[in-house]
């Protein structure tokens, strides 16, 4: 459970808009090591969402390069990027990101349609980790049926359902009331404590806090880098 | 991602939006209906087709009374006889081609036996007749020797006739009066069913020509020789083409027709009619079908637009099931099966309404129609080609998104 999970050197992303470049990214460079909680914060626009999608392997860095779990990434494939994915990671987004009109098990069970698992433990993998976010008796219901909390639990259900090394988490409070947000990130600490590493992004002062490090960016760099004393959710909620 | 998952996932996708599947499938169940259905319908008329040149025999060739040219006036076919009893037995004894000729001659009028009357047509033969319309005689017997040349009053009936007569009774042996003469009935003829014009071809008696001649017609024609049609009936094998032309040099000789002057009489050669007929009826049954698989191809195109409709709104999908691990070959398969599964569906609806519009079409409108098997096994390939061909575009344009463009699509 130690080790360097996530190594970026020089990693850069630039948008091409007609004959502009906005440079979103510029040079970012660090190590997360196996076992952390990193927050990321900074300002709109700053490029934190750009690094993250750098990091969850969904988009290709203009420069600079990457190695996830020892692996260089940034030169894959498609295909392979979508195998890393796959494997190695979980995504949880402020919106959810949730099949409609599909049940909560299946949204759980949706990344293992993608991997090698035979079909028949698909199910019950998928129900022991809505039991884990606490949603076991949900299992029937559709997204519409669900509340924003329960709908983030379900998500991070999905997102974990893979057993990944690494989740990314792009502002999974954003769009939940300040009690759910601290459930969430109770959860995700919970979480990070059983030895899944976590990345979340937030504006938010206090849910940056619950994490153990917190990387501020600016204008597609990084200009702050501080280990932090983790707050305890799960306490908050008592 | 197995095959079983990927099929559910595409019906769950398509039961989501119930109606605008069943809508688009519409396309594809009306051309597949129409397609079964018009060429069962033309396979029906063809197999009719085939079922008159068997009834009519093979290889048969009418002779026909042709016009004379009187004081510059030509009269109409069989306006007046020209051709004889003796230019029959001519063609049948003097041409190698000929299996058989039957020269005859028609009447028609009331038929009596007992209370009941019926009125019908009749046919004064020679057994030829019988050989060359390759018809059996069900019950009793042939006309004999005797009876041939010495007009002898007997006569053969024709299944509608005899039900009409004689209802279940037997009508052997029985006297029935035609145009008053009596004549016994010592045979019945096979079930022929109808001819090609519709007519009930069992609505017959056939008699001996002589008795036709003499006793049955009438005195105006008691002295000729002459008859109204000469049937003819080439070898199995033989050309016709040269039996028709050997028949025409000799009947020509035998007018004394003199080099440049017309034929005096017609020669018809049924089984080519039947056959250009059946040609005609087999082209028209391929132009219903090429026009019924057009509305195939539109129910195709309405697939590709529907297809293209739900990729562009479940983009954001298409980049979620990419985030957690699809690769560009899922996501393709995913589509293609969707638009596969939604025209074979059709495809499936569709040979069902095809094989019930075939038989309501056979019960309503009494048109004879022929399912095939062939043309449903065809029609269910097609609508999975379809589904394949309009499916694949859409589904590789999905294919190529990029997973974080479709993540962030609004
Ligand atoms: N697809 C894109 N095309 C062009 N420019 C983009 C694109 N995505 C992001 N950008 C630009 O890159 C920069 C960084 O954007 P990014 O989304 O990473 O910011 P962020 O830190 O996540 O902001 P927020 O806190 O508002 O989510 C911004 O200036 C943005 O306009
Ligand atoms: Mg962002």
């Amino acid at each position: 459970m130690s080790g360097t999970l996530i190594r970026v050197e020089e990693l850069a992303k630039e948008y091409r808009m007609g004959n502009n470049v906005v440079p979103a990214l510029c040079g970012v460079s660090l190590e997360i090591a196996a076992g952390e909680f990193v927050a990321v914060m900074g300002p709109s626009g700053s490029g934190k969402s750009t690094f993250m999608n750098l990091l969850g392997c969904l988009d290709h860095p203009s420069g600079g390069r990457y190695w996830l779990d020892g692996q260089e990434v940034s030169q894959l494939s498609g295909d392979e990027l979508a195998r890393v994915r796959n494997r190695k990671l979980g995504f949880v987004f402020q919106h959810f990101n949730l099949l409609a009109r599909t049940s909560a098990l299946d949204n759980v069970a949706l990344p293992l349609l993608y991997s090698e698992m035979p079909p028949n433990e698909r199910t019950q993998h998928a129900k022991q980790r809505l039991a884990q976010v606490g949603l076991a008796e949900r299992m029937d219901h559709h997204p519409a049926q669900l509340s924003g909390g329960q709908q983030q639990r379900v998500a991070i259900a999905r997102a974990l359902v893979n057993d990944p090394r690494l989740v990314l988490a792009d502002e999974p409070t954003g769009a939940l009331d300040s009690r759910t947000s601290v459930e969430i990130m109770a959860l995700l600490q919970q979480l990070n404590r059983e030895g899944i590493t976590i990345v979340v992004v937030t504006h938010e002062h206090d849910i940056a806090h619950f994490a153990g490090r917190i990387i501020s960016f600016r204008d597609g760099k990084i200009i702050e880098d501080k280990p932090n004393v983790a707050n305890d959710a799960a306490a908050q909620l008592t | 991602m197995n095959f079983v998952a990927t099929l559910r996932i595409a019906l769950l996708a398509l039961r989501v939006n119930k109606m605008r599947s069943a809508l688009t499938m519409l396309g594809i169940i009306i051309g597949v209906a129409a397609v079964i259905i018009m060429i069962a319908v033309g396979g029906g008329a063809q197999a009719r087709v085939e079922e008159q040149i068997r009834s009519l025999g093979s290889n048969i060739i009418i002779v026909l009374s042709g016009s004379v040219t009187s004081g510059g006036a030509r009269g109409g076919t069989g306006s007046q006889p020209t051709i004889s009893e003796d230019d029959g037995y001519a063609i049948g004894r003097e041409i190698e081609e000929i299996q058989a000729a039957a020269p005859t001659l028609r009447g028609s009028g009331q038929v009596v036996a007992g209370n009941a009357n019926w009125s019908t047509v009749f046919y004064g033969i020679t057994p030829d007749y019988l050989e060359v319309r390759e018809w059996a005689i069900i019950e009793g017997r042939g006309f004999e020797q005797a009876e041939m040349s010495g007009a002898g009053k007997v006569v053969l009936i024709g299944q509608t006739v005899a039900k009409n007569l004689f209802g279940d009774a037997s009508p052997l042996d029985q006297v029935i009066r035609v145009r008053k003469v009596p004549l016994t009935v010592i045979g019945v003829l096979e079930r022929k069913g109808q001819s090609m014009t519709g007519q009930d071809q069992d609505d017959i008696l056939l008699m001996p020509i002589g008795t036709a001649r003499k006793r049955v017609l009438g005195s105006a024609l008691a002295k000729s020789r002459s008859v109204g049609s000469i049937m003819v009936k080439v070898n199995q094998g033989a050309d016709m083409a040269s039996a028709d032309a050997r028949m025409r040099e000799l009947l020509r000789q035998r007018h004394r027709l003199q080099p440049g002057q017309d034929d005096d009489f017609f020669v018809r050669n049924l089984s080519e009619i039947l056959q250009a007929q059946e040609a005609s009826s087999k082209v028209m049954a391929l132009l219903l079908a090429a026009v019924a698989s057009v509305s195939l191809l539109v129910g195709g195109i309405g697939i590709m637009n529907i297809m293209l409709v739900s990729v562009t709104e479940r983009t954001r999908e298409i980049g979620l099931r990419m985030a957690v691990g699809a690769r560009a070959r899922d996501i393709l398969t995913q589509f293609l099966v969707e638009a596969v599964t939604l025209s074979l569906i059709g495809g499936a609806i569709g040979i069902l309404l095809g094989i019930g519009g075939s038989m309501l079409i056979a019960e309503l409108a009494g048109w004879r129609t022929q399912l095939s098997v062939s043309s449903i096994v065809l029609a269910a390939g097609f609508a999975g080609a379809i589904g394949i061909f309009f499916g694949y575009y859409p589904a590789k344009k999905a294919s190529r998104l990029l997973p974080i463009e479709a993540l962030r699509y609004e």
